[in-house]
């Protein structure tokens, strides 16, 4: 119970600095609906729905990784993350309330997204809704591991893009697959690998931060 | 505990460490002559002795080489990711330089395995590049994502931590082969020629032979690459550390 009070704490801790500051949400917002503008001069006229869902998952991808650059910055240039390792919790709950707080920007972002794309382009069915929802859990999971490790570096921004976007191949296949009409094996597919990077890195996060 | 002994003590230590590695160079020199006499005859029975391929002709004799190249980079990033293995659960640091090393020579293979890949591929379908060849796109995917694996580790200052998060990173990369293939296989139709099934290797015992004896060329390969970068890598490590004390 201690955890999951932990987490929520963490995670309320980044909705409020976000609520105050307003760094993050607003630069994905306008983020992604200029890459979505952007698009629509990229490719010509008449081009086929299925193009057109792989530029969405191109745009939900970077703008997530906004959100990622952003996600660990505040703790390494305010030296919480020494404060953040030495708090009696779970340090994998550092990594939980992270995630989840950048799901929580990731999904507001495509709440105005999702309606911007099926506005500009073609209309979106529930596979692709349920598709970036499970794609959503995958990349905050990994990504939000990757960006604690980017941080670190001394290229952080450029480093975090590096890591992730291998990584992010086989949400992109899952994602793509899914709102193209192949569905479930998709579907499937995609909450496989949540469970599995997800876990990972759980696991793995206490090693990321830990100093020795 | 090297920290609260004596400088003189360090230097002695340290010194001594450096001398006693040369005997290790012997095991080098036998690998190395192992890889050299296995690469030899794998030539000799690719060029001499395997029967031509019915259906490719000549150019099919590059399997040979490019499916040991590409077993051998797994080798490499399997070996690697061991290695990582233990610098997270037994907190052994000299395996954070043997898991780099893994890797480095997995990338140099999988380097090679996209190029005899493509070289491969123009021979026998006229392209250079084909994305429904899933090994090759697999292939692409894993050599961008260990190339990230050294942008991680010439960003970060070099310590525990890093040797902690270039071990996590490693460990990400074993579980993305398998991942990542499922997903490629999802993506596209399955063009690749089978040549392993669940039913044995479908190959004629010359050809297997050949396969076997290029394999284990590649292996004796690795092996010296391996075992000669890291004796130089730790002789740079030794000698950092004596002009470090020598100059204190």
């Amino acid at each position: 119970m201690t955890y999951i009070a932990d987490v929520s704490a963490l995670a309320r801790k980044d909705l409020l600095l976000e609520l105050r500051a307003k760094e993050t949400l607003p630069s994905m917002l306008v983020f992604v609906i200029a890459t979505l503008t952007i698009f629509h001069f990229a490719v010509p006229h008449g081009t086929r729905h299925v193009a057109a869902l792989g530029l969405l998952w191109v745009a939900l991808l970077f703008t997530a990784l906004l959100a990622l650059t952003r996600a660990f910055v505040a703790e390494r240039e305010e030296r919480l993350f020494d404060a953040l390792v030495l708090a009696p919790c779970d340090r994998s709950a550092i990594w939980l309330g992270k995630a989840l707080a950048v799901l929580a920007f990731l999904v507001a972002a495509e709440v105005v997204a999702l309606p911007a794309f099926a506005a500009f382009f073609s209309g979106i069915d529930a596979h692709t809704v349920a598709a970036v929802a499970l794609a959503d859990v995958g990349i905050c999971a990994v990504g939000t591991l990757l960006g604690a490790m980017a941080v670190a570096g001394r290229a952080r921004e450029l480093l975090l893009p590096l890591l992730f976007l291998p990584l992010a191949v086989p949400i992109v296949v899952g994602g793509v697959g899914a709102s193209a009409g192949a569905g479930g094996r998709y579907l499937l597919f995609l909450a496989f690998y949540d469970a599995v990077f997800g876990v990972l890195s759980w696991a793995a996060f206490e090693y990321v931060v830990a100093e020795t | 505990m090297a920290a609260i002994r004596a400088p003189e003590q360090r230097l002695e230590a340290t010194t001594m460490a450096a001398v006693a590695r040369p005997i290790a160079q012997n095991r080098v020199a036998v690998l190395g002559l192992a890889a050299v006499g296995l690469l030899a005859a794998a030539l000799a029975l690719i060029f001499f002795y395997a029967p031509t391929d019915a259906d490719q002709g000549f150019s099919q004799r590059i399997f040979y080489f490019h499916v040991p190249v590409a077993l051998t980079a797994y080798v490499c990033f399997g070996w690697g990711a061991w290695k990582a293995l233990r610098v997270l659960w037994k907190r052994d640091e000299s395996a954070d330089m043997q898991s780099y090393v893994a890797i480095h020579q997995g990338v140099v293979f999988g380097a090679l395995t996209l190029l005899t890949g493509s070289i491969w591929a123009k021979a026998s379908w006229g392209v250079w590049w084909s994305w429904s060849e899933n090994q090759l796109v697999l292939f692409l995917v894993l050599f961008l994502f260990y190339c990230a694996y050294f942008m991680l580790r010439y960003s970060v200052e070099a310590g525990p931590s890093r040797a902690n998060m270039c071990a996590v990173y490693a460990l990400f990369g074993v579980v993305l082969i398998p991942v990542s293939f499922l997903a490629i296989r999802l993506s596209q139709k399955f063009i690749h020629p089978v040549v392993f099934t669940l039913h044995g290797p479908q190959m004629t015992g010359a050809q297997f032979l050949t396969f076997c004896v290029s394999l284990a060329a590649m292996l004796a390969l690795f092996a010296t690459l391996y075992a000669v970068e890291l004796a130089g890598k730790r002789a740079d490590a030794d000698l950092r550390e004596l002009r470090a004390l020598l100059l204190q």
